[in-house]
């Protein structure tokens, strides 16, 4: 089984690779055209799995990866326990900065099977910031695609000044626990 | 005096909608009415708000289970088994102004008229000529889980019989009661004069629900909302009732599933022999008395995988709907049916405590 490395690869030059992980594969197109929709000036490709590990035959074809977004849908548990089990097929240098969780689905809350408190204590536990968005709404998807080709700039190295490590300032509350 | 070119800055609040009120649509069109999207920015930012036991939306992560959980001496038996084994629809209510006990004869006269006149709009009737309703509000005795709380109250609506006998019965056309088990939070943290009902259970038919509700609105300033029931707080009864002592297991524990399918949705009926439910539920609780978030999680993870393993179908990917144990039986749309009396006041614990998270 192969780990996903950050920094095992080269980087080519003036793009960078998102890998998008979570179950429901339509929400997965839909935010992945959202993504190539936004004006941006750097190449981008963007891989979907549904699982990891990724398969291993193709290692050697697949670019170095940026950013993993791990996508949870509040609404089935089964998504949430899919990314609890891939989280452990990462190296562990990806969570400085180079993960996020983009979890769908709060709005409704009267359909909510995944408990706020396990969400939450994943973000805490793996270091990464987690992002709440509606993935069914249009303006949302849009906006969300933006937060994540900015992130993806800064993880890719695209921005002088800025590494992914600032991202941790992103979880910390102004009400200190 | 010159002005300043600079434009103001304006800092931009927060819209937070309520869930059970205004809707919010945002600008898409979507099949099912009635979504809310609530703001969720403020879970992003990791507010903590000063809640003595949850954060806004949570479910607690362990609830304690009253070992002295009976009915108080002075209830009516059969009062209570009136309010056994009948579908009831929840809803939750604010706390009410100026409700007093003690004009409970008043209130039955002015319901009674309310429910009269708005029958008989749009009908043509004679003058004088009486529909034969009646409205009795009484109180039911017992169904209190500490001091503090307020009595229960019971609504009915009686339609006087047509029979020309002289101690015919008049038949209950709809009944609704109030109440309260355990509701310390807020009732304490209301004025003077507030009275803390949160719970409302309604039976019968949707127009005098709708009839009685708006009276009490008018009359008392408070608010009625659906009480609907998530998933989470599903598995949580499916765990607390599966664990709940019984002499004899009636029903089998049976879990619905919907699963989103186009064209319409599929149901999926997981339905556990009792013991077997209870022989697991003893193996994964810790703590007797007490139940965690993690042990209800396990409970239901050890049902789902046990479904997959034959069926090769993960229900953690589907919406549980409605729970049925052999203590009560709960929809998501917010029904519930009681089954036994003994566990009355451990099921309207629980119903309180969402009702009360749902107005706060």
């Amino acid at each position: 089984m192969s780990l996903v490395r950050p920094f095992d690869k080269l980087p080519t030059l003036n793009s960078a690779v998102i890998l998008l992980v979570g179950t429901d594969e339509r929400r997965q197109q839909q935010l992945a055209e959202a993504i190539l929709k936004e004006k941006k000036n750097f190449k981008i490709n963007i891989h979907v799995a549904t699982s990891l590990p990724l398969p291993a035959e193709r290692d050697h074809v697949r670019p170095r990866i940026d950013l993993i977004a791990f996508m949870i849908n509040m609404q089935s548990k089964h998504s949430l326990r899919n990314v609890e089990a891939s989280l452990s097929h990462i190296d562990a240098n990806f969570f400085l900065g180079k993960v996020c969780f983009l979890i769908t689905g709060v709005g409704r809350m009267n359909h909510c099977s995944v408990e706020m408190n396990a969400v939450r204590k994943l973000g805490n536990l793996y270091c990464s910031p987690v992002l709440f968005c509606e993935l069914d709404s249009e303006g949302i998807r849009a906006a969300t695609a933006q937060r994540l080709l900015r992130m993806l700039q800064i993880c890719a190295g695209h921005v002088p000044g800025v590494s992914a490590l600032f991202f941790s300032s992103l979880m910390k509350s102004s009400i200190d626990e | 005096m010159r002005r300043s070119g600079r434009p103001s800055l304006r800092r931009r609040q927060d819209v937070d909608t309520p869930d059970s009120g205004g809707m919010t649509r945002l600008g898409r069109k979507t099949a099912e009415t009635g979504i809310n999207f609530t703001n969720t920015t403020r879970f992003s930012r990791g507010l903590t708000f000063t809640r003595t036991h949850t954060l806004c939306g949570q479910s607690p992560t362990r609830r304690i289970i009253p070992q002295t959980s009976l009915l108080q001496e002075n209830a009516d038996p059969q009062k209570i088994a009136f309010l056994l084994r009948k579908q009831w629809t929840l809803y939750s209510v604010t706390p009410m102004y100026k409700f007093s006990y003690g004009n409970l004869k008043e209130y039955s006269r002015l319901l009674s008229a309310f429910v009269a006149t708005e029958k008989q709009k749009g009908l043509a009737v004679e003058v004088g000529n009486d529909l034969g309703i009646k409205v009795i509000l009484s109180t039911l005795l017992g169904l209190r889980g500490t001091d503090q709380d307020q009595a229960a109250i019971l609504v009915q609506i009686a339609l006087r019989s047509q029979l020309p006998f002289e101690n015919a019965e008049d038949k209950v056309v709809w009944s609704g009661w109030f109440c309260c088990i355990s509701g310390d939070d807020l009732s304490e943290s209301v004025p003077e004069d507030f009275t803390c009902l949160s719970l409302f259970l309604a039976n019968g038919a949707e127009s005098y629900t709708a009839i009685v509700g708006s009276w009490f609105q008018k009359t008392f300033d408070c608010y009625f909302s659906r009480l609907t029931i998530s998933p989470l707080n599903l598995a949580w009864m499916a765990a607390m009732w599966t664990g709940c002592k019984v002499d004899s297991y009636m029903a089998a524990t049976e879990l619905v599933f919907s699963v989103p399918c186009i064209p319409q949705s599929l149901d999926i009926s997981y339905a556990i022999h009792p013991e077997d439910a209870k022989a697991l539920w003893d193996t994964v609780q810790k703590t007797p008395g007490e139940v965690t978030q993690e042990e209800v999680n396990l409970f239901m993870d050890c049902l789902y995988s046990h479904f997959y393993r034959h069926f090769k179908i993960h229900l953690s990917a589907t919406r549980l709907v409605k729970v049925s144990t052999s203590i009560a039986s709960a929809h998501c749309d917010g029904n519930i049916k009681i089954l036994h009396s003994k566990h009355l006041i451990g099921v309207l614990t629980l119903l309180t405590e969402l009702a009360i998270s749902q107005i706060q």
